[in-house]
């Protein structure tokens, strides 16, 4: 078994010997079945474990509409961890929920052991700081270069740096993404691709400690999802980051995922690593490996 | 299949709905008047956007120099060549200047100037934060811990507040222009007759009164704008109902702001 294996939360052997899969749907999340390990209600790290993102019980409705619906998940320092699920069933309000461009109805969200919900704006704006956020599409601000896309965060959060500082480091930026040449381009002359790796170098260069990753390879061709799934764990070797990714691309959770998170109605339906998943016997979670 | 309702039902289905659409537009009216506020809240915090405000200022007042100056240069002729039959059989041909520069300076120069800002620049404001707000680019800045009303509002704002009331004073100017020449298609009148004759009318009370309410002008445009682009909700149709309703319900405000402005001038 792989380091990796060894760190997941589901037993391999709970998987293997499950016949019936757990059918949710309805809140409060079901029982716990042998075939899948429905997520515990309130996550136990072990001592080893350095919980970096702790959620309990959230819930988010929009209308009448119940797309959280007591979601229990943490994320360890420097762990990956890939939320798969089918469309709508609130994976990116849950990443949403967690830099406040979201607010839950219920349940507590703990960054660095912080609860979000008692933080002021500028507090909350110091744990943003801290938390880096990769848009669906790259969200680059259109009217201005690739340059000034990414000296626009040291502008606002550094302002101690000089000229040639904030230079060096946007260019360590995007050499690191492989895009220095792209310099002076604006957004719109960039492909989908290069648009997510800028977006993704002006997220890292205020160094955050966490990374949200909504959908990074969506809408681009397999070589090019495969040069960000590889981005994405080069970055995170690199600056030890803990990440939650929200994807439908199963090459991308397989490369990047320390740990799978299969949400489904709202709420978590199965963890574990890709390898112990793939095996189930679940029809539902073996709909995603085909 | 539903049951078909009877008259009463219907009846109360109907006012049910208008208590809702009542209740959203209250809400919205609300959600404005927060909004509005939150500018002088958020414009004497620092960080100061000045290169921003610099940048905006550039956009609204340079770029629509030429057009506000080529409609004012019409709306002088114009005026002038339209009331020139009615004042010559009065025989009142030399209180011309005198009538131009008073419609010019009190009214028309400020309205037109706004109307055309809130089409121009309101219309551009609403596109610009609405398309950045279905790109996801408002969202990226709040992640990145950057206050986009700050960013966005305050500097856009502050750029119309601050150009409009110099855009309005340029276009009186112009339409003087305007004037005279046109005066001078029937007439033959020096350029320091014109202007003695134009200057000899206007007093304080029709100078300082036009200007003040053209920064509430400004205002207007710029938060209108800003407002609907910033709550455009998701898809591309909600770019273009921003754009149009910022310059709508920034027109419409202008006029009113207009109609008190002459309640309260009347006054004085």
């Amino acid at each position: 078994m792989s380091e990796k294996e060894e760190n997941i939360e589901t037993p391999e052997t709970a998987i293997e010997d499950a016949e019936s899969p757990v059918m949710t749907g309805q809140a409060p999340p079901p029982e716990p079945t042998s075939d899948t390990k429905v997520q515990p209600k309130e996550p136990e790290p072990t001592p080893k474990e350095e919980p970096v993102i702790v959620i309990r019980g959230l819930c988010k409705a929009f209308k009448d509409h119940d797309v959280l619906r007591g979601v229990d998940l943490h994320v360890n320092r420097g762990e990956n961890v890939v939320v798969l699920g089918k469309s709508g069933t609130g994976k990116s309000v849950l990443i949403k929920c967690l830099v406040g461009l979201e607010w839950p109805d219920s349940g507590t969200i703990e960054i660095f052991g912080q609860d979000i919900s008692k933080l002021n704006y500028s507090a909350m704006n110091a744990l943003r700081v801290r938390t880096g956020f990769l848009f669906q599409n790259g969200a680059l601000y259109d009217s201005m270069t690739v340059r000034e896309n990414l000296a626009f965060p040291l502008r606002q959060h550094k302002k101690k740096m000089t000229a040639e500082q904030k230079e060096a480091l946007i260019m360590e930026m995007l050499e690191d993404v492989g895009l220095e040449d792209s310099i002076d381009q604006m957004p719109s002359g960039l492909s989908g691709g290069q648009s997510k790796r800028i977006g993704l170098a002006r997220t890292l260069i205020l160094r955050p400690e966490i990374m949200l990753y909504d959908e990074p390879t969506t809408g681009l061709d397999t070589g090019t999802s495969h040069e960000i799934s590889e981005l994405i764990c080069r970055t995170k070797k690199k600056y030890n980051i803990s990440s939650i990714t929200i994807t439908h691309d199963m090459p991308c959770a397989k490369m990047t995922a320390d740990r799978i998170i299969l949400m489904k109605d709202g709420i978590v339906y199965a963890e574990g690593s890709y390898q112990d998943l793939e095996r189930s016997t679940d029809e539902w979670i073996r709909s995603f490996f085909y | 299949m539903q049951p078909a309702l009877n008259r009463f039902q219907r009846t109360r289905l109907r006012v049910r709905e208008k208590r809702s659409q009542w209740k959203e537009s209250l809400y919205k009216a609300g959600d404005l008047t927060a909004f509005m506020l939150r500018f002088f809240r958020e414009a004497v915090k620092p960080p100061y956007e000045w290169r921003e405000i610099f940048y905006q200022c550039y956009l609204v007042g340079y770029r629509s120099t030429f057009l506000i100056g080529l409609t004012a240069f019409i709306m002088g002729a114009v005026l002038t060549i339209q009331s020139r039959p009615a004042m010559a059989s009065f025989g009142a041909i030399s209180l011309i200047p005198g009538m131009v520069s008073v419609s010019v300076v009190r009214e028309i120069g400020p309205v037109i100037t706004a109307i055309i800002c809130a089409g121009k620049i309101g219309s551009r404001m609403g596109a610009e934060l609405g398309s950045m707000r279905v790109t996801e680019q408002i969202d990226a800045m709040e992640v990145s811990a950057i206050n986009p009303f700050h960013y966005l509002v305050v500097t856009r704002t502050i750029a119309t507040t601050l150009m409009i009331p110099l855009l309005t004073m340029i276009s009186d100017a112009v339409a003087f222009v305007g004037a005279y020449l046109a005066m001078n298609i029937h007439d033959t009148m020096t350029v320091q007759h014109f202007f003695q004759a134009a200057m000899q009318h206007l007093t304080f009370v029709d100078i300082f009164p036009a200007i003040i309410k053209t920064f509430f002008f400004g205002y207007v445009v710029g938060i209108i704008g800003c407002y609907k682009g910033f709550r455009a909700r998701r898809g591309t149709e909600s770019v273009g109902i921003a754009a149009n309703s910022a310059v709508v319900a920034s027109s419409l405000a202008v006029f009113i702001i207009d109609m008190l402005a002459a309640q309260i001038t009347d006054l004085l």
